[in-house]
This record gives C-alpha cells, structure tokens and sequence, in this order.
C-alpha cells in the first residue's frame, strides 16, 4: 500500500492523528468482538452465578435448536426476497430512466428520497398500509377475495417485511444501475442495432453483461442490507412474529442476548453473524479491488 | 543570493535504487547551472536533493556557507519551480504568491510590496483575484515564477518547467526566464532534457548520464569539446556523426590524420562541420553516397553512406544544394574539427 | 437508447409514473393520515384524501406527547436525534481525515497494521456484537448519554478508504510546494488538503448524516431515559407500547417529522448525495 513519494517527517504525529480512530476500533469494535468470540465458549447459569468453560457446546446446541434453524430459513427468505425485489424494480427504473434525457433528473429525485427513511420507519409506514382492520391493502386484496392478516399468517407476514425493506432500498440500487448503464458506450449499443439486435435482445445480450459486476457488487450489498440493517423493520412491526415467521438472526441475537440474556447463545450467534459478515465482505471487495486499486 | 556547492552527492532509493552516483558541483553566486541529460538520468533527483525534498544518502551540500543535508526546504532559503507547476488550485493567484511569506511571517504590507512587484516583474498583475484553473499554460508558468520570485531566495530550482508549454511559448518563456535571472543575479539550477534548452540559457551545464556527471562546462566548451561519446551524441542536434577511426584513416594519406593520437579509433564529426567546398589546406574530404536530402527552408540535411562500413552520416548545410540522391558527394572538413574518442572508455582522448 | 420509438417512450413514462407513485405512496399515506382526528382510524379503511386536524395533530406531538401512554413530547427526541447526528458525522468525517492523512502522507513502523485495524471495522457491524459492545459502554458510563449515542459509532473505515482514495490523487507536487513555502504537516493539513476535500467531504456529510439520524438499534440499546430517546427509536415505543391499536394520526404525524429531516437533506443536496453514495461504494 503506497504512501507519497515524499512524506513528512515525524516520529509521533502519525499516531497521534491515528489515535482517535484506532482507539475506539479498539474499544468499541475489536473488544467487544473478542468477548463475544470468548462468551460463545463459555455458559452461565440462570442466575449469572457461575460460568463454565464449555468448548463448542453453545455453537453444537445451536444447531440443534429447531428455533435457530428456523431463523435461518427466514433469513434466507427475507433476504433473497428483499435482494430480488428490490433490484429487479431498480433496474426497471433505472433502464426507464436512462432513456430520458429532459425528464432524467426529475424522475431521479422522484426515486432516490427513500434512501433517507429509516428501515423501521419504512416498516411502519407498509405496517401501516397493511394493516388488516384500516389498511388499505387487505382492503384491495380483499376485493380479490384474498384474506389478508399478518397477525395471524406467517406469509403475509414476510411478505410485509420484505416490501418495506425492499421498498427502502430501491433507490440505491436505482442509483447504482443508472451509472452502470450511463457507462456502458453508446457506440456499443449502436453497433447492436446495426447488427438489427431488437431492443429487447440488446439488452439481454449487451446491456445486461455488461452491468454483470454492479449486478453483483448490488446483490452482496442487499444481502448484506437485508441481514444486517433491516433490524428496524422487525422490530418496530412484526416483532418475529407471528410465530417465529419474521425471526431474522439479528432479531434473534438481540432478543436472545438482550431480552432473555442468554449469554453463552447469543455470543454463539454473534460469531456466527461475524463469519457472514467477513464472507460478504470479501465478496465485496473482490469487486471493489477489480475497480480501484487500493 | 548564495552559492551552492555538491560535494560527493550520492543518492540511494529504499530497495537499493541507486539514482545519483558521486556528483561534485560548484554554482558560484548569481550562476545559472543548467543540468541535462536522458529521462531517468537522475535530474529531478539531484535537484530535489538540493531542494530537500529528498534526503541525501551520500555526500555534503552547502548553501551559501550552511551544510544543509539535515535542513527542511523552507530553510534552505531556495524556490522550486515545478513541471506541472503545482498551484494550490483552491487558491487566487495572490494567495498563491502569498502563501510563502504568510508561512514566513511577513507583515501584510510587505507580502502585498512583494506580490505586485512580482506580478508587474511577470506581467500578472491582471490575474491576481482569478484561480489557477481560470489561466491558460503560459499565465499559470508565470505564476509558479511568481510564487518563487516574492521568496527572494538564495536559490531558484527549475524542474523542466517549460515542457508543459507548446513550442512557441517555449521559446518565449526560455528566454523570459534568463532575461529575469540575469536581471536578478540569483544562483539558478535548472533541470531539463531538451539540449537546446540547456545550451541557450546556462552559464554552465552539467550533462548527466546513469546518475553521474559526463562533463560540465560552458554550453561553448561542451559543445566543442564533447568529453565522451555520450555528451557528444546528446549535446547537438542533428547529433554527431561518429565513424570509425580505421575507416577514416584508408580514405586520406596517413600523415592528414597524423595529429591524432593513437588511441583514437573513433573519429566525431558535427553535422555542420562538413562542407561541400572543396577542400583547403587544413582540410580533409569525404565521399559517400546520398541516400536522402531533406530540405528545410533555410537549411537542409543530407544522408550518407559509405562503401565497406554500416555507419551513414548526416550532413546539415545552411542552404539547400542542386544535388539528386543516389549521386556520390565528397565534403570537405577542417582537421581540427575532428572529435577523436577511445571506443572502450568512451572518452575523448587528447 | 438509439431510436426513439413513440410508443417505447410513451410506456416508459407509463412505468415510471407508476412506479413513482407506488413508491411514493407509503409517505402520502401517512401525511394524509397525519391530517385526520382519532375518530377516522376507528371504522373503515384509511383516508386517502387529506383531513381538518393538521396543525392540531402536529401541535399535539411536537410539544404536548401523549401523557396518557408515557410519550413525551417529541421535539425533544428530534433535538436528540440532530445532536447524535451531527456528532456522529462530525466525529467520522474528523476522524477519518486524521486517519486517512496519517496514512497517505506519512510513513512510519505499523502503519498496515493500523489500516487493517481500522478494516476490521467494515466487518463488525454492531448488530453482531451487541452484548459486549453494550457491555463497555455501560462499563464506561456511557448509557444515557450523548457520548455514548455517538463516540462508539464513529469509527469509520469507509470514509477513511474514501480520503485516502481521495488523497492520492492530490498531486505530489502541492504537498512539496507547501513544504518549501514552509508549511509544515498540518499547515499543509488545514490549509491545503482540507479545502481540497471540500466536496468530498460535503458528499460525505449527507451520506454520514442520514446514517446517523437513521440509527435505531443502538439508541435502543444505551438509552433507558426518555429524555435521551431519538425521534426514530421513539416511534417504536409510540406503536408498540399498550394493547390497544396506535393512535394512528399521532403516529403518523411523528413518521412524518422523523423521516423530514434526511429527506430534506437528500433532495436539497441531491448531487452531493449521489456523489457520496455511488463514490463510497457502501
Ligand atoms: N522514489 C523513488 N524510488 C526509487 N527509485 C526512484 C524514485 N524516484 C526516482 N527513482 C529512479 O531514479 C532514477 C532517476 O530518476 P529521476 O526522476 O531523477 O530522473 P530524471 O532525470 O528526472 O528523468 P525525467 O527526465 O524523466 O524526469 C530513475 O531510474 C528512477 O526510476
Ligand atoms: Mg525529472
């Protein structure tokens, strides 16, 4: 990793200016990491009384627990639904939108402001909408004969979630897509058409390829999104229910550690997150070091 | 107004680079040293050494009667001039100029005397409320003068700072640059790789080759009597012909080259030594075979080959001869304008 | 595109209108809601056209709250909310730049170490070490704090990535020049990096400032005393707190003043944000 030619001279400053950031990583990230990673090892009983050095105990019971398995099913779910959602329709946007020339901006600034609304906000505003006495969705659903309640079916229920965390993050992707098409030559697309491609062949065989690394890129971006920061979602609406169908892992760290203070479990599922977390990470970067070079 | 004198320089990059090997320099006050020499010859080096902005692995360097080896740039009381020339682009073309004397701690007065008075020196004066993007080429090279004339330094260091300009405006800036050098009498170093460059403005040039010095002298001198084989195929354009010692002495009776010595097997000639006169007294001649006359206005330049050796030869004549190619011509040379050089050493001998 | 057909234009506004309108909706909804008194959410569906009680409702939660269920006035927790973002954005922009100058311009024994250092942080978001990390800042004495609601966030290594990006395109010659013209570190520091950085760090800012308005888990975590709540986590307790159905037109009301502030910021700096978002690249 390079620095400039020429540097300035100090043996104490560059710490100094280091100091703030190192010192609360230290504190508030590779701390706290490191005692979750030691806690997973360790059980206490009820009481908090005495602690037990326990190996992989807490990891082993955690697969083993239908609960947990169960919460990973639903993440897999909510998060490969959210990532679907929300970027086909970015990408319809984003492909509309490229055509225009006046109206672009407009339509932009249209698309992109959901990006300013928290996810719990978001899950508020779709609780809202959905709601089975007032809302106004079981209420068209209703007209279609389908019976809507997210209080009593699990499946409505996810399906909620999942639209008000998409929701929220199509102007991301929206984003995201617009400057991949923006960079893609025209001459390109030109040569296509001169070769009597229809419209939608070229898209499917030029267009899209050529998005192939952001249509990646966006996907770890989303899958990490919808693992990690959707926790407002839940919370303020579903609360993992009804009956564990909306108990994504965060959710269920936060209630088993915080609520029920099961430390040993919840450190176990800390760990856990952590290892995706760095899987996704690397995903990610291996796109990002292919466009910039760190 | 100083002296600058290098004593052993040697520079070592991390990871064993060795970029300057050796250099022993004098610039006496108010001199103008123009170094020369290939791309990655170790220009920019020595004179960012002398500049402090690189440490200095080998040797002494005095500025003026300080050893400054150890010493920051801002104390060594010298201006830089850089090729991009390096304006703080946020900055109006006053500030610019200010910056230097605000670090220094100048009263406002004064670094307000000394911006107008560089301004008016270069012609500025118009552009001082305008950012650096707002500037053509030739206004922002002003401006980087500017920044090192309001210093009124010991020493200017030039970093090729006419090679981002066209031609034309290179020409005028050179000349621009030693009217004001002159006028101000301040000891110069100059980096450039144009030899033209180098010869109109130094008073001494320095001509560098793999990190060491080839020869240094007066752009006459140099010119006149290249010290090696290298200086003499740099220095000049079109550069020096050199054929082979052997070849030359077959071609005349043996005593016409007798002032020669030896050791010498080969023999430089300038391409605007040769003549198409026929030759005099002190004279030797020539023949080979034009292969290819490129006239151009004023002058021209003809191409030559010989029977039995691979080496041609370009003659320059200050006006363009009644000759068709393919014809033998034989040129006339004065003996004394002879270069002889030792092939193995590289070096010019007697 | 390249010809432009009249009927592909005409569906493509088609789309994109309602498309917009789909994703404008859930906020139209909630600013109509916002307008209506209590007894509309009782029967029926839900208003799609606005009501009398505007000022009333906004009145009723900017200063009054709800005393019945224990609400406080929410120009409090917006005051709160300001004050942990823009800390928080303050905080990582400053310590970022720090970092990232370190970094670039300097070399000096552990300088890799300290960059991965500060990588890891990319990796440990605080939904995955939540126990511990709550763990120290109550060791600390940090619960109910503003300290403790912005100082653990703002370790930042995307935005020191970004600087030290930004950083190294700044040529080698300014920095030189600056040191000849006597400026030392951080002269050059303040008076030349920082104003170069400028629009990076204006596009940092919006990016930075919705994070921090946004943050909910973690005030939810270190705040048990109202008067520290932020407007976003309060929301929560407003719809969940109690049995009965939400006061909906309260409700909405605060959804609205909660999600005004970042979106304000988004549409008024809209070239800025789309610098920041597509540049960081997280
Ligand atoms: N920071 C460095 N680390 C290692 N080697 C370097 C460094 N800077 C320059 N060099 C090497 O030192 C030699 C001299 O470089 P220098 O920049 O002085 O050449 P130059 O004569 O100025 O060339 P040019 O005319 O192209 O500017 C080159 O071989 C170069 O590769
Ligand atoms: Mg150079």
């Amino acid at each position: 990793m390079q620095t400039k030619r020429m540097t300035f001279s100090s043996s104490w400053l560059p710490y100094a200016l280091l100091a703030p950031q190192v010192i609360i990583t230290l504190i508030f990230f590779i701390w706290p990491a490191s005692q979750a990673l030691y806690q997973s090892l360790l059980r206490q009983d009820i009481f908090g009384l005495r602690t037990e050095f326990v190996w992989f105990a807490n990891f082993e019971r955690l697969f083993a627990d239908p609960l947990y398995l169960n919460s990973m099913k639903v993440t897999f779910w909510f998060s490969v639904g959210t990532t679907l959602l929300s970027m086909s329709i970015a990408l319809l946007f984003a492909v509309m939108v490229n055509r225009m020339i006046r109206s672009r901006d407009s339509y932009t600034t249209f698309l992109v402001w959901p990006y300013a609304v928290a996810p719990a906000i978001a899950g508020v505003l779709w609780w809202f909408i959905f709601n089975p006495s007032i809302g106004i969705m079981p209420y068209v659903l209703d007209g279609f004969g389908y019976n809507w309640n997210h209080r009593s079916s699990g499946t409505d229920a996810m399906i909620m979630v999942i639209i008000a965390a998409a929701w929220k993050q199509i102007s991301y992707n929206f984003l995201f897509f617009l400057a991949g098409l923006q960079s893609i030559p025209h001459s390109l697309i030109e040569a296509a058409a001169i070769d009597g491609a229809s419209r939608f062949k070229r898209f499917w065989t030029i267009v899209f390829p050529l998005l192939s690394p952001i249509t990646f890129f966006l996907m770890v971006v989303n899958i990490v999104y919808a693992m990690f920061d959707t926790f407002g979602v839940i919370h303020a609406t579903t609360e993992g229910g009804p009956s564990q169908a909306t108990n994504i892992l965060v959710y269920k760290v936060y209630r088993d550690g915080f609520v029920n203070l099961n430390l040993g479990s919840s450190a176990a599922q800390s760990v856990i997150l952590m290892a995706i977390v760095v899987a996704l990470t690397v995903a990610q970067f291996r796109y990002i070091e292919r466009r910039v070079n760190y | 107004m100083a002296s600058i004198t290098m004593e052993n320089l040697g520079k070592v990059y991390a990871g064993n680079v060795r970029a300057v090997t050796d250099v022993n320099i004098d610039i006496a006050d108010g001199e103008m040293i123009v170094l020369v020499g290939p791309s990655g010859c170790g220009k920019s080096t020595l004179l960012r050494m002398v500049a402090g902005l690189e440490t200095i692995t080998e040797g002494t360097l005095h500025i003026g009667d300080r050893v400054v080896n150890q010493l920051e740039p801002a104390d060594r009381d010298i201006a830089m001039v850089f090729q991009n020339y390096a304006l703080y682009p946020h900055m109006t073309v006053f500030n610019n100029l200010a910056y230097g004397l605000k670090n220094r701690g100048f009263k406002k007065a004064e670094i307000d005397r000394r911006v107008k008075e560089a301004a008016q020196m270069l012609e500025i004066g118009a552009f001082l409320d305008r950012k650096p993007r707002q500037l053509s080429g030739g206004q922002r090279q002003r401006v980087a003068m500017g920044r090192a004339l309001v210093r009124e330094p010991a020493a200017f260091l030039f970093d090729e700072p006419l090679s981002n300009l066209d031609a034309k405006l290179r020409v005028q800036m050179r000349v621009e640059i030693r009217q004001l050098q002159k006028r101000l009498r301040t000891t110069s170093l100059y980096v450039t790789h144009d030899q033209l460059e180098a010869l109109t403005m130094a008073d001494r040039l320095v001509v560098l080759n793999g990190g060491r010095i080839e020869q240094i002298g007066t752009p006459m001198d140099v010119y006149s009597h290249p010290a090696t084989t290298f200086v003499a195929g740099f220095i000049g354009s079109p550069a020096m012909n050199m054929l082979p010692a052997e070849y030359m002495r077959g071609l005349v009776s043996a005593d016409s080259l007798a002032h020669l010595p030896v050791k010498a097997d080969l023999i430089g000639i300038r391409p605007e030594d040769l003549s198409l006169a026929p030759a005099a007294e002190d004279e030797m001649s020539l023949s080979g075979r034009l292969m290819l006359l490129e006239p151009a206005g004023a002058e021209s330049h003809l191409h030559l080959s010989f029977e039995g050796i691979k080496e041609t030869m370009v003659v320059r004549l200050p006006h363009v001869p009644d000759v068709v190619e393919g014809a033998t011509l034989t040129f006339s040379i004065k003996r004394e304008k002879l270069h002889p050089f030792d092939v193995t050493s590289g070096k010019r001998v007697a | 595109m390249v010809e432009n057909n009249r009927w592909g234009n005409f569906f493509a506004h088609l789309v994109l209108i309602i498309g917009v309108a789909i994703v404008i909706f859930p906020v139209y909804v909630a600013i109509i809601a916002s307008t209506h008194p209590p007894g509309t959410f009782i029967r029926g569906v839900m208003p799609l056209l606005p009501g009398p009680n505007a000022l009333e409702n906004y009145k009723t939660v900017i200063f009054e709250g709800r005393s019945r269920a224990g609400t406080p006035p929410i120009s409090g927790m917006l005051w709160n909310s300001f004050v942990m973002a823009m800390a928080i954005t303050i905080g990582k922009l400053s310590i970022s730049l720090l970092s990232a100058f370190a970094i670039v311009y300097f070399r000096f024994p552990f300088r890799i170490f300290f960059f991965w250092i500060i990588f890891l942080t990319l990796m440990l978001p605080v939904e995955v070490r939540i126990l511990p990390t709550f763990q120290v800042v109550a060791d600390l004495g940090m619960l109910n704090s503003f300290a403790g609601l912005s100082i653990p966030l703002i370790a930042s290594a995307t935005a020191t990535f970004l600087f030290r990006q930004f950083f190294m395109t700044v040529p080698e010659e300014l920095m030189e020049a600056a040191r000849v013209d006597g400026a030392g570190p951080m002269k050059f520091f303040k008076d030349i990096l920082l104003p170069l950085s400028i629009t990076n760090i204006a596009a940092l800012f919006v990016i930075m400032f919705i994070y921090g308005w946004n943050q909910y888990l973690w005030p939810l975590l270190i705040t048990t005393d109202p008067e520290y709540y932020t407007i976003v986590m309060g929301i929560q307790r407003m719809v969940t707190g109690g049995d009965s159905e939400p006061l909906w037109h309260l409700v909405m009301a605060t959804v609205v003043l909660a999600a005004l502030p970042p979106i304000l910021v988004i549409l008024f700096m809209q070239r800025l944000f789309v610098k920041g978002l597509t540049e960081t690249e997280k």
